[in-house]
């Protein structure tokens, strides 16, 4: 496939997808109200839905090598630590990028 | 009409977080779609019709190793699945407005999370809701702006970028501790955390990373679906 027909479709693909999901709440709640137990579901989710992307994010340097593990765990401890400290969330994203662009090249 | 400049300063005001976030962002997307082999033209394409930050990373990763389309359509799935539960806090608010479209198009999770703090504000309101609007438009602006200036640094500037798509962990990790440290009721959303880190670290393992993503977000949802509702029906019977 031509990488521009590639792109094209994948670009529309994800955009369809990524819209259909935020449509869905407004399909269903817009005539009828949210019941409780799924209320308190969807409060939950997200945090949990959230680790396991935070999972996602590292799964290769789980299996790369301890060395690159331990610089991916660190760079998000600095990311953790940064944000607790300071609450500003470019300081903590840039500050914790730097810090494991750096760890890559000094330790790997 | 005299409030126009009022709003949009508000609404320009209550962006500048992302605005930071967004550009910085924006440029590690811009760089990485352009190592994957597409330019500007595209950066800027991908940023205005799909607008799903962490889930154009996976796209420039995806695109780069040319996999199919519908692995595309899986991680975008999977990726933003967290987005079903954004407009449930918004349903009443965005029907009055006529950019209703546009409004549930573009409800990202900073958007989300702008709109949530300033949704007691009542200059948010004015003129139906007009400030959302232009905060999520605004908002919208600042990522297709990193993008663009991501793709062309990464063509002009010949410094090697390894590692930035470390941005998107970041992302996560601050969004997931805003989550568990903001408000009161930490304890459940803890373990809903803990839950989640918890299943993913099996399945990782059990699947291997190329195919765990899918089992990993099946089990944590129904595992979180069947002990909310175990608890709910504990604190009926008290």
């Amino acid at each position: 496939m031509n990488k521009y027909v590639y792109i094209i479709l994948a670009i529309l693909i994800s955009a369809a997808v990524t819209f259909l999901l935020r449509l869905v709440p407004f399909a269903i709640f817009s005539r009828k109200p949210m019941p409780a137990r799924l209320q308190k579901l969807a409060k939950l989710l997200p945090s949990a839905i959230i680790a396991v992307l935070v999972i996602y994010c590292i799964r290769n340097a789980v299996f790369a090598s301890v060395t690159e593990l331990l610089v991916t765990l660190f760079s998000v401890g600095v990311v953790v630590g940064l944000h607790l400290w300071k609450r500003q969330t470019l300081l903590s994203i840039a500050g914790g990028t730097v810090v494991y662009m750096a760890a890559l090249r000094i330790f790997l | 009409m005299e409030y126009k400049k009022e709003i949009l300063r508000y609404a320009f005001a209550k962006s500048l977080p992302v605005l930071f976030g967004y550009l910085f962002l924006g440029i590690a997307f811009g760089i990485l779609f352009q190592q994957a082999g597409y330019d500007a033209f595209w950066a800027a394409i991908a940023s205005i019709l799909c607008y799903g930050g962490s889930s154009q990373f996976a796209l420039a990763s995806l695109a780069g190793s040319h996999s199919s389309l519908a692995l595309v359509a899986l991680m975008t799935l999977f990726i933003n699945a967290r987005h079903i539960f954004y407009g449930i806090s918004f349903v009443e608010d965005f029907k009055i407005m006529r950019q209703r479209p546009y409004m549930i198009f573009s409800l990202t999770d900073e958007t989300y999370s702008v709109l949530n703090l300033c949704q007691k504000d009542e200059y948010l309101h004015l003129q139906n809701n007009k400030a959302m609007f232009w905060i999520a438009l605004f908002d919208h602006s600042y990522w297709i702006l990193g993008s663009v200036i991501g793709a062309l640094a990464g063509q002009l500037i010949p410094f090697d970028f390894t590692g930035i798509d470390f941005s998107m962990t970041a992302l996560f990790v601050v969004i997931l501790v805003d989550r568990l440290s903001g408000g009161k009721e930490d304890k459940s959303g803890m373990l809903a955390a803990i839950a989640g880190l918890a299943v993913g670290a099996v399945c990782l393992f059990v699947f291997k990373p190329e195919g765990f993503i899918l089992p990993a977000m099946v089990i944590t949802v129904i595992l979180l679906t069947v002990t909310s509702g175990r608890n709910k029906e504990a604190a009926d019977h008290e």
